[in-house]
């Protein structure tokens, strides 16, 4: 579904992702873990095209989509959680939730996935008229997911969701990842905690100073010695 | 007369046309942290369009309430695409340049505009048409015209018109989120140029308005006075909280009752030694106080070092 080759993507004249192939399937859900500053972020910026990729390209659903505006990215069902979750400060719970189904013009289902996005996160239907930057940052995490899905994406990339958070309420945004995972979304998950990760996705990329460096199914990653060695604590 | 009622009433007049003025500045400072300077030349085209389209239409027979409502709307219409060419030219190749430069640009725009408007307008004061009958009413000792009622009724139903745009539409909606996180917005599939060029025409069109107010207030026109308008609205922005809506109607308001005051009683003050005509010192002084101790005004935001 998707497909990135040789992406390249440099700031000024550092080259922070160095020619990196990968892809997603239809259905699955991929991690792509490293340690900070391994470029992966720099990597879901330039598939969301919020910043210029220097070479390389990036199919969707076998469509190009490596020089295309970033406000039509989402028209093509790629929605992104940044990292840092970027809500809105100033505008309400609602109004957020609203800005993620701002290309969609069907609002009888726009208000269903309102539902469901509430059925994932109760917390933000009671914080509905609240300013999301009054919101915790767990909260602001998962305010970013609904208002994701308030797209109705065909591929979600998550930026490091778990950044920041309390355990318990790591747990409970991965909870809901999983369900979503589970009805057929197809997930390209970024995070530094390589276990959780793993653990959650079926197939991994393992990435070092802005190159891919291993991948394979997920189970194998995690048992793998240099993984458990580099990114496990072990 | 009552000298304080008087002041008040004259405040609020000249205050709603300060804050028509101040909303395009703060408009596009929220969505873009940009001033633009030009502002202040885009209400003087508006009431120099009205001026000859609205003449014009009299002079050839057209009933008054008829020709003033169509030079209204060429106003309208000729500041909305200036407002919108000045954006396409002038500011988006700046879009990633330093803060200083497309700040510069703006300046340069406004001379520009100035001599544009001197050389098809002339140098001479113009008269403006007199759109609206002479009819004075009086309220507990002071005195007010059909005019001045015009003006505030108007820029408060604008007004209202405005914040339910921004608030209540989705066009608002992606405006308010363009300003607070671009990057973001544009992941949600908003345009930020067109929400930019809908800051500015926006913007423009309410200066277009306020350009037709000071025209039918004043009854004179003249290529340089959007300059000192500019600067004012300017201050009244910066007073409210620029990038802040309501703070720059509140600031708008607030300025224009301030100045009429001073005006009122610099005299008494001064044992007559400062006349009315000093009355623009206060805008001034109020501008230099608020950037002293309060630079982001009252209802503004800490904005951090923009320029």
């Amino acid at each position: 579904m998707l497909e990135v080759t040789g992406l390249r993507v440099a700031y000024g004249g550092i080259q922070a992702v160095r020619s990196i192939t990968f892809h997603v399937n239809e259905g699955e859900m991929v991690a792509l873990i490293g340690a900070n500053g391994a470029g992966k972020t720099s990597t879901l910026k330039a598939i969301s095209r919020v910043l210029d990729a220097a070479g390389g390209d990036v199919h969707f659903c076998g469509e190009k989509i490596t020089r295309i505006p970033s406000h039509d990215i989402i028209r093509k069902g790629i929605a992104l959680v940044p990292e840092g979750r970027g809500v809105f400060p100033r505008l309400t719970v609602a109004e957020n939730l609203a800005m993620g189904a701002f290309v969609r013009s069907d609002a009888v289902d726009v208000e269903k996935d309102l539902k469901m996005v509430y059925g994932y996160f109760p917390r933000l239907k009671e914080r509905e008229t609240q300013l999301a930057g009054t919101l915790s940052g767990g909260e602001q995490q998962m305010l970013a997911i609904g208002r994701a899905l308030m797209s109705r994406p065909r591929l979600l990339l998550l930026d490091e969701p778990s950044m920041g958070l309390a355990p318990i309420m790591v747990q409970k945004i991965f909870e809901v990842i999983r369900l979503v995972a589970a009805q057929g979304m197809t997930i390209l998950l970024i995070e530094q905690n390589a276990k959780l990760a793993l653990e959650t996705s079926q197939r991994g990329y393992v990435m070092e100073s802005g190159e891919i460096t291993l991948n394979g199914d997920a189970k194998d990653l995690l048992n793998d010695p240099k993984v458990r060695a580099a990114y496990l604590g072990e | 007369m009552d000298i304080f009622l008087q002041q008040i009433i004259n405040g609020l007049v000249q205050g709603s046309i300060y804050a028509l003025v101040a909303l395009g500045y703060t408009m596009v400072y929220g969505i873009m942290g940009l001033i633009n300077f030009a502002h202040g030349e885009v209400v003087m085209i508006g009431t120099l369009v009205t001026i000859t389209v609205a003449g014009t239409l009299i002079k050839v027979g057209m009933p008054v309430a008829l020709a003033g409502l169509a030079g209204l709307s060429a106003a309208v219409l000729v500041c909305m695409a200036l407002g919108w060419g000045l954006e396409r030219i002038a500011y988006r190749p700046l879009r990633n340049a330093p803060r200083l430069t497309p700040l510069i640009t703006a300046i340069g725009m406004s001379i520009v505009l100035q001599n544009v408007a001197m050389i098809v307008w002339g140098r001479n004061y113009l008269t403006f048409p007199h759109l609206l009958p002479k009819i004075n009413f009086e309220f507990a000792g002071a005195s007010f015209t059909a005019v001045q009622v015009m003006i505030v009724v108007v820029s408060g139903l604008t007004m209202a018109g405005l914040i339910f745009l921004v608030y209540r539409t989705k066009l608002g909606m992606a405006m308010r989120a363009t300003a607070q996180n671009p990057q973001v917005a544009s992941l949600m599939g908003v345009n930020s140029n067109r929400v930019i060029s809908a800051a500015f025409v926006i913007g423009s069109a309410l200066g277009a308005l306020a350009g037709v107010m000071v025209g039918t207030y004043y009854e004179i026109a003249h290529y340089q006075m959007g300059f000192m308008l500019g600067l004012k609205a300017f201050t009244a922005a910066v007073l409210g909280g620029i990038g802040n809506l309501a703070g720059a109607m509140i600031g708008g308001v607030l300025l224009g009752i301030i100045e009429a005051l001073g005006a009122g009683y610099i005299g008494d003050l001064t044992g007559g030694f400062l006349g009315s005509h000093y009355q623009d010192i206060f805008a001034f002084v109020v501008l230099i106080v608020v950037l002293m101790f309060k630079p982001s005004g009252l209802f503004g935001e800490k904005t951090g070092d923009r320029a």
